[in-house]
């Protein structure tokens, strides 16, 4: 691919990319209030949302690998206990991760 | 002469530290990807500045030596992307009122940096228009280091960085975390809602193509129960401690 070609594929990803982000605020766009349904879904929606981005990012998890797959259990379970204990972000986070690196690399 | 820093960019940047090294590492990942299939730092900066979405980018590697065709490529695009259509939702009203940060806060609106806003409390005295135009801004900048940086010396690195992309699972779970603990009994039920509907479609759907209908799934559960769970008191929970 030559120079050209890959900034169309980057506009092109980057114009759909936009699309997908805009297309909310353009179906609201004549919304000066939010309806009642669209205020309940915003209370209800974001914490089943992020509930989906964490089963995302554990999305590898399964038989082909249960060392890889043990890893990130434990090492979920570590946040979370980390986290109702002390209730520090940055702690839950630095620790937990650096113990999945350590567990990836040496077990 | 003494350096101060707007309250809101010190609290923003304390909010985004996790993204800071998760985007960071993952960007330097990209970077490097990238470089190997025979693109220099311009390109990942100028990717990344434009596109702003992580598995994307990934993806576009693919794409540059694979060569695939325009339609190909708008096709994965919005099937990779799909899922953003539900970020908006909550902030329609919010980055309306953002005037010139408007479109930027649209553009900027990453899994991470939905997440935290979403998630963020913000003490009294601060502007909650800075703080957010500041979230989404620091997070895009650490971004697009991490991915200029990892193109232009990625190979130099001799740390070996395997399992740091774990950062964005511990951000994702310390956030959930928070949700129910500070949640009042409709929320609670809002995630038991997504892990169901997130785990039955991933076993459905295979882990490559799972995330849309695990949202459509949620939402439309949640729709479902919006009579019941909208009607739940809005105090907080007896003995939370929180």
């Amino acid at each position: 691919m030559n120079g050209w070609e890959t900034l169309l594929v980057i506009g092109v990803i980057t114009g759909l990319t936009f699309l997908t982000r805009v297309l909310p605020f353009w179906l609201f766009r004549r919304q000066d209030r939010p309806s009642i349904l669209l205020t309940d879904l915003n209370k209800l929606l974001p914490p089943a949302v992020i509930a989906v981005l964490v089963v995302f990012c554990l999305k590898s998890i399964g038989i082909h690998d249960l060392h890889g797959s043990l890893n990130q259990l434990v090492c979920v379970g570590l946040v979370i206990g980390l986290h109702i204990w002390k209730r520090n972000n940055l702690l839950s986070i630095g620790l937990g991760t650096a113990v999945y690196m350590l567990l990836t690399a040496l077990v | 002469m003494i350096l101060r820093l707007q309250p809101e960019t010190t609290f923003a940047v304390r909010q985004t530290l996790p993204v800071m090294a998760g985007y960071g590492f993952l960007g330097m990942a990209f970077g490097l990807m990238l470089q190997h299939a025979g693109y220099h730092a311009g390109w990942a900066f100028l990717s990344s500045a434009l596109i702003y979405a992580g598995s994307m980018q990934f993806v576009l590697v693919g794409i540059l030596t694979a060569g695939l065709s325009l339609p190909t490529i708008a096709l994965m695009t919005l099937s990779i992307n799909s899922r953003h259509i539900f970020y908006g939702l909550p902030f329609i009203q919010t980055f309306r009122a953002m005037g010139r940060r408007y479109i930027y806060m649209i553009f900027s609106l990453t899994d991470e940096t939905y997440a935290l806003l979403c998630s963020v409390q913000i003490p009294d005295p601060l502007d909650r228009q800075k703080v957010f135009f500041r979230m989404a801004l620091f997070n895009q900048v650490y971004w697009v280091t991490g991915a200029t940086l990892g193109a232009a010396f990625g190979e130099l690195a001799r740390f070996d960085f395997t399992g740091i992309d774990f950062a964005m699972t511990a951000l994702f779970t310390v956030l959930l975390v928070e949700q129910w603990m500070s949640a009042r009994l409709p929320g609670r039920w809002s995630i038991l809602i997504g892990l169901l509907s997130g785990i039955s479609t991933r076993l459905i759907f295979g882990a490559d193509r799972f995330v849309l209908p695990a949202l459509i799934l949620a939402a439309a559960l949640l729709m479902l129960l919006r009579p019941v769970l909208s009607r739940q008191p809005e105090h907080k929970i007896e003995g939370d401690g929180v």
